[in-house]
């Protein structure tokens, strides 16, 4: 509780050493402001929840932390975001590297219409982190077993990924992402699009990844926020209102805004 | 319970893997930077293949373009030779009438031999002089006697004229024919290349605007050939084209989209429409062959045949335009016209159509110019004739322009090379005029929804 | 009385019909339009129809079996000896029909054929004048019938909105007489073919001369009709074709949809549309004059001999031909890769060629052979780039350097000029037609499907 800033704007999100931060981050898409100002701390090996209502920029915020946004046309940026110390809109940063640093997972999952096997290969084949068979099918292995798909699909790693049911696509696109051993995984929404029982067992799995990687969430949900996250952000129409702990965000949030929104009032 | 059961098992198995401790990538690892920049030449190289395939593509259109602008625009132009000719009374009128019967039938062709004999009074043996004649083109005695008919005081004087020349020498003037080359292998001795020198050093060679090239039909000739009997052979194909494909693709387009039941019939008609759109031109020609001329025994080489088979062509390009047209008009507009009691036939006729008729048009005038440019089928219905009279009607025998450019193309002389690239280009500026006007009406009435 | 006049006279008519039966609507209503049924109009619409319709069918009917139906009463009167042998009979049906058009002055025939001239020429102005009278009558019977008919209770907006139903469904069943009229004429002449020549022979024969002698009198060979060698010369042309459009068509698209900024976008993409609209005997006369011999010069520097037709030249040209068809349909197909997945390829540090070979590139490949499927089809029937840059010698071999030949070249040859219905000559055209239809049939349908297959994956 120490940690958390008591004051109600963006001032002050700093945790003691940081993976990731942000500092005064704007985005525009061609005329219109995205995000305003927002300034925020990743903790290391800790679930960071970004909550808000739809088009808070908090998915935006998101793809910023790994540059997806370059892909977009008329994005403009300007502020700082910072691994582990680094500018990663550095022009040295090397963005092709700096993605495989930061794994993503998507709303909707989207294996490759390759293999599974291929599908979980495709990272450490890109970025040659293997140098022979037998190690590509220990990082495949392994990879699936952090995922926990591991048992459903041994069996028929070179059938195709599309196969699979909508949650083990996703664990499959996170077993993807876990290939190239990022330092941060950032998952946008992974569940909106699963059943509650497939939920579950990405949830589980979040849980899981914690100890050995930094994750940020972007969630609709709540609940979820609560039950996978140890930090919540929430966004409201592009700036950050609120960050902390997630049990004082939930219990005693300090701006009226999130309390309006934790309580079901507007979102 | 088998998922709960599963779950467990799964964050079990898990937990033993995090045991395994995460090993991270060391990413500034001499490795790692190599893969880096190999990985970026790759990129660098990818795009450039892509960059490479546009050049490929862009250079064959620049080449194309080139080729046949370099090698037909001379044809816009002509060379002149300029003689004294003496319109002698004996030969055109002895008996004075004035009667332009008469003057028609005199002999103009002789009028510029004597004046050639009389330029080059050396030539005397009967094969030179054969070659002499070759310098005027035979297609001038039809000029001088045109002057005469219109001013028949020129009759008895001795006037210096500009006639139209040889093809050879025309050739000769445009420097396709080099005077360096040994005298066997080119077209025109060298006797004839003297002539030339001499009429050059007088004065009296010079080219002019080919005007003729724009109004005159074909010709065995290639500076009396001219594109116009084919051009009104397309205008005519042309025609029979549009008013048959243009009513009966957009009301097929208008029933399939607006009335047309989801039956079977529906779905015949439709593979039909997109297989057709997809036959080779040739086998349209064949039916065309069959079944206009053997079955029903038109007239051959008729532009009403050439725009029969070629309606039935651009038919499916028209059918699919007008689909994807009336297709765009929001049901919004449809409800409002139903709601108001207008019938199903009335709210297309009123709103539907005309909000579509852009779109329709494009596509019409987009079918048409392929048309325009069609030449295979038309050979098989006999519209590749050699014919000389310029059309009067649909019926009459003729060609169009593609064919044209066909048939000039296999014509052995030097001349009809920049003949048939100087008809290209006039066919490609027609193409290019459709095209323009279809872009034109699409930015013109596009529509946002 | 020409058919433009004819035209133009029952539009006169019809103009005519639709002012009186308008009149007579209003008149019935006795000044109120509310006491019709319809609209004045419609009623007018409603005569006006009846009076074109019977008239145009009967035009159409009439001109259709006109000509076959004279024919045969002209051989009927024709003594026997004429119409015993196929050959003079069609020798003299075009003394005759020169005859009957008034040209036949210098022609030395029989006396029966000067007389069946004659009465040719008789009975086509007794067909025209006939058929005048037939179509004004079907026009008035149709307009009297129907102008008696006006009432104000007559459902006239509903009668004319059927006619007009039943006017666009014949509209669109012209597409599927267009198919089955393809299908019957080459299957016709194709049957009579094969009649005289073994199918197996065409399909298996290795020799191709179709050179038989017209007349009888001619010593010639029989000629031999195995077209093996034509589809040889196809199949070469089309993968030489394939080899440029299928790479430049296909980077140029990736390169469009992935690299290039709008700005060179919309300059070269129109750039690459051009190439699409010039007229295949544009392409041809630049094959024949500009590529071939540019070939054939620089061959003969290298020390290849390269003919002056070459399979290369005609294959080249075609290619750059069919460039913007692969390149449009691959970018469309491409484009309809999802999103996401390109997202998720970057979003795992791809590079974007790495993103295009080994996701969207698989992802679209069903599609893209689709599209390469239709661009092989419209190779195999182009015409004019092989009958100019070709040559017409059926050689037998994959050498692209020499001249071959290609069924659709053989159409035209066979067809242009004399053609004689009975001989083996001519007719092989047809049967060249029919496998020429049904391969580029085959190859559409199947493409499409894939294609349609793919796009629903991705819908």
């Amino acid at each position: 509780m120490a940690a958390v800033s008591q004051s109600a704007m963006t001032a002050e999100p700093s945790v003691a050493s940081p993976k990731m931060t942000a500092r005064d981050l704007n985005l525009f898409y061609s005329d219109n402001q995205a995000l305003f100002d927002v300034n925020l701390d990743i903790v290391e090996r800790q679930v960071t929840a970004l909550i808000g209502p739809s088009g808070c920029g908090k998915s935006t915020f998101l793809r910023c932390m790994n540059r997806m946004n370059d892909t977009i046309d008329g994005v403009t940026i300007n502020g700082k975001v910072t691994l582990d110390g680094r500018d990663i809109y550095d022009k040295r940063i090397d963005v092709v590297q700096l993605r495989a640093r930061i794994g993503m997972v998507f709303q909707k999952p989207n294996p490759f219409p390759k293999s599974i096997y291929d599908n979980v290969a495709y990272g450490p084949r890109i970025h040659g982190l293997v140098n022979s068979r037998d190690e590509l099918d220990e990082i495949v292995m392994t990879s699936l077993e952090r995922a926990g798909l591991l048992k459903e699909v041994k069996d028929r790693l070179q059938s195709p990924a599309t196969g699979l049911s909508g949650g083990q696509q996703q664990r499959l696109c996170i077993a993807r992402a876990v290939a190239v051993s990022p330092e941060v995984i950032l998952m946008d929404e992974p569940c909106s699009a699963l059943d509650p029982i497939a939920t579950a067992k990405v949830e589980e799995l979040i849980d899981e990844l914690r100890s050995n990687y930094t994750i940020v969430i972007v969630t609709h949900s709540m609940q979820q926020a609560a039950r996978v996250s140890q930090r919540t952000a929430f966004f409201h129409l592009g700036k950050l209102v609120e960050v902390g702990e997630t049990d004082q965000i939930f219990t005693n949030p300090k701006d009226d805004r999130t309390k309006g929104y934790i309580t079901g009032r507007f979102g | 319970m088998t998922d709960m059961a599963s779950l467990m098992e799964d964050r079990a198995a898990a937990k033993v893997i995090s045991d395994k401790m995460h090993k991270p990538v060391d990413w500034d690892s001499p490795k790692i930077a190599r893969n880096i920049k190999k990985r970026y030449a790759a990129e660098r190289r990818f795009k450039i293949y892509g960059l490479s395939a546009i050049g490929v593509a862009l250079l064959a259109l620049f080449v194309l373009g080139f080729s046949i602008v370099s090698k037909g625009y001379s044809a816009f132009f002509q060379t002149y030779i300029q003689l004294e000719v003496h319109f002698d009374p004996a030969e055109i009128d002895p008996d004075r009438t004035g009667d332009p019967a008469v003057i028609g039938k005199a002999n103009f062709d002789g009028l510029i031999k004597q004046s050639l004999r009389e330029r080059f009074p050396e030539v005397t043996s009967r094969r030179d002089r054969r070659d002499l004649y070759g310098i005027v083109s035979g297609g001038a005695s039809y000029d001088l006697r045109e002057r005469v008919m219109e001013n028949p005081n020129l009759i008895g004087q001795t006037r210096k004229i500009w006639l139209i020349s040889g093809d050879d020498f025309d050739m000769l003037n445009k420097g396709y024919i080099d005077a360096e080359v040994d005298e066997s292998s080119r077209r025109l001795n060298d006797q004839e290349i003297g002539w030339y020198n001499a009429l050059v050093e007088d004065g009296a060679v010079e080219k002019q605007f080919h005007a003729r090239f724009f109004t005159s039909g074909d010709s065995r000739e290639p500076e009396l050939a001219g594109i116009w009997g084919a051009a009104v052979g397309s205008f005519y194909t042309l025609l029979v084209t549009l008013a048959l494909s243009f009513p009966i693709g957009v009301l097929a387009a208008v029933y399939l989209e607006e009335f047309a039941p989801k039956n079977r019939f529906t779905t015949i008609v439709e593979v039909n429409i997109n297989n057709l759109a997809a036959v080779p031109s040739i086998v349209f020609g064949l039916l065309g062959l069959e079944v206009y001329l053997n079955v029903m025994h038109l007239p051959r080489s008729a532009p009403v045949v050439g725009g029969l088979t070629l309606a039935l062509m651009t038919l499916p390009t028209i059918i699919i335009a007008s689909r994807a047209a009336i297709k765009a008009v929001p049901p919004s507009i449809r409800q409002a016209a139903l709601g108001l009691g207008a019938s199903p036939v009335q709210t297309v006729t009123h709103h539907v159509l005309p909000l579509a008729m852009p779109g329709i048009l494009t596509g019409t005038i987009i079918g048409m110019a392929q048309a325009l440019g069609e030449t295979a089928p038309l050979l098989m219905i006999g519209m590749v004739a050699f014919i000389v009279d310029i059309p009067g009607g649909a019926l009459d025998p003729a060609t169009v322009l593609p064919v044209q450019i066909y048939l000039w193309a296999d014509s052995p002389e030097r001349a009809f090379v920049e003949k048939t690239s100087a008809a290209i280009m006039v066919l490609l500026a027609f193409l290019i005029l459709m095209n323009g006007l279809a872009v034109y009406l699409r930015k013109k009435f596009e529509r946002k929804w | 009385m020409s058919l433009s006049f004819l035209l133009l006279a029952v539009a006169a008519l019809c103009a005519l019909s639709f002012y009186f039966g308008r009149q007579r609507a209003v008149a019935l209503s006795g000044g109120r339009y509310s006491n019709l049924h319809s609209l004045p109009a419609h009623y007018g619409t409603y005569v006006a129809l009846w009076c074109g319709l019977p008239a145009l069918l009967l035009l159409f009917v009439w001109h259709t079996f006109q000509g076959s139906v004279i024919e045969a009463m002209i051989i009927a009167d024709l003594p026997a000896e004429i119409t015993s042998d196929s050959g003079q009979l069609s020798l003299a049906l075009n003394s005759i029909s020169l005859i009957a058009a008034g040209n036949g002055q210098h022609l030395t025939v029989s006396p029966e054929v000067v007389d069946a001239g004659r009465r040719l020429a008789n009975l086509q102005s007794i067909a025209n004048a006939a058929l005048i009278v037939v179509m004004l009558c079907g026009a008035v019977i149709g307009v009297s019938l129907s102008y008696r008919k006006i009432s104000p209770e007559l459902r006239a907006r509903n009668n004319v909105e059927r006619i007009s139903r039943w006017v666009m469904i014949a509209c669109s069943a012209i597409a599927i007489l267009s198919t089955v009229g393809i299908v019957f004429s080459l299957l016709f002449e194709a049957l009579h073919f094969f009649s005289k020549i073994n199918p197996l022979e065409f399909l298996f024969g290795l020799e191709w001369s179709p050179q038989t002698a017209i007349r009888a009198d001619q010593v010639a060979s029989e000629g031999a009709f195995g077209a093996i060698p034509l589809f040889v010369g196809t199949l070469l042309i089309t993968v030489i074709a394939m080899c440029v459009a299928v790479p430049v068509g296909l980077f140029s698209a990736i390169y469009m949809g992935e690299y290039a900024s709008p700005k060179f976008r919309a300059v070269a993409k129109p750039a690459l549309e051009i190439l699409a609209g010039v007229p295949t005997v544009v392409y041809g006369f630049f094959a024949a004059l500009t590529v071939a011999p540019f070939l054939r010069n620089n061959g003969a520097i290298l020390g290849l001999d390269v003919s002056s037709e070459s399979a290369l030249a005609a294959g080249l040209v075609m290619g750059v031909m069919i460039i913007p068809f692969v390149s449009s349909l691959s970018d469309d197909v491409m484009s309809q890769v999802p999103k996401s997945l390109r997202d998720g390829s970057y979003g795992l540090g791809a590079t974007k060629s790495e993103t295009i070979r080994h996701v969207i590139f698989p992802a679209a490949l069903p599609g893209i052979v689709g599209a390469v499927l239709l661009a092989v089809s419209r190779a195999i029937g182009e015409t004019m780039i092989v009958v100019m840059a070709a040559g017409l010698a059926a050689n037998m071999t994959v050498n692209p350097l020499q001249a071959v030949t290609t069924v659709t070249v053989q159409i035209v040859t066979l067809l242009v000029g004399d053609q004689e219905f009975d001989s083996a000559k001519t007719l092989s055209a047809f049967a060249l037609g029919l496998v020429l239809f049904l391969v580029t049939l085959g190859l559409n349908v199947f493409a499409l499907k894939v294609v349609q297959k793919y796009r629903e994956k991705y819908d």
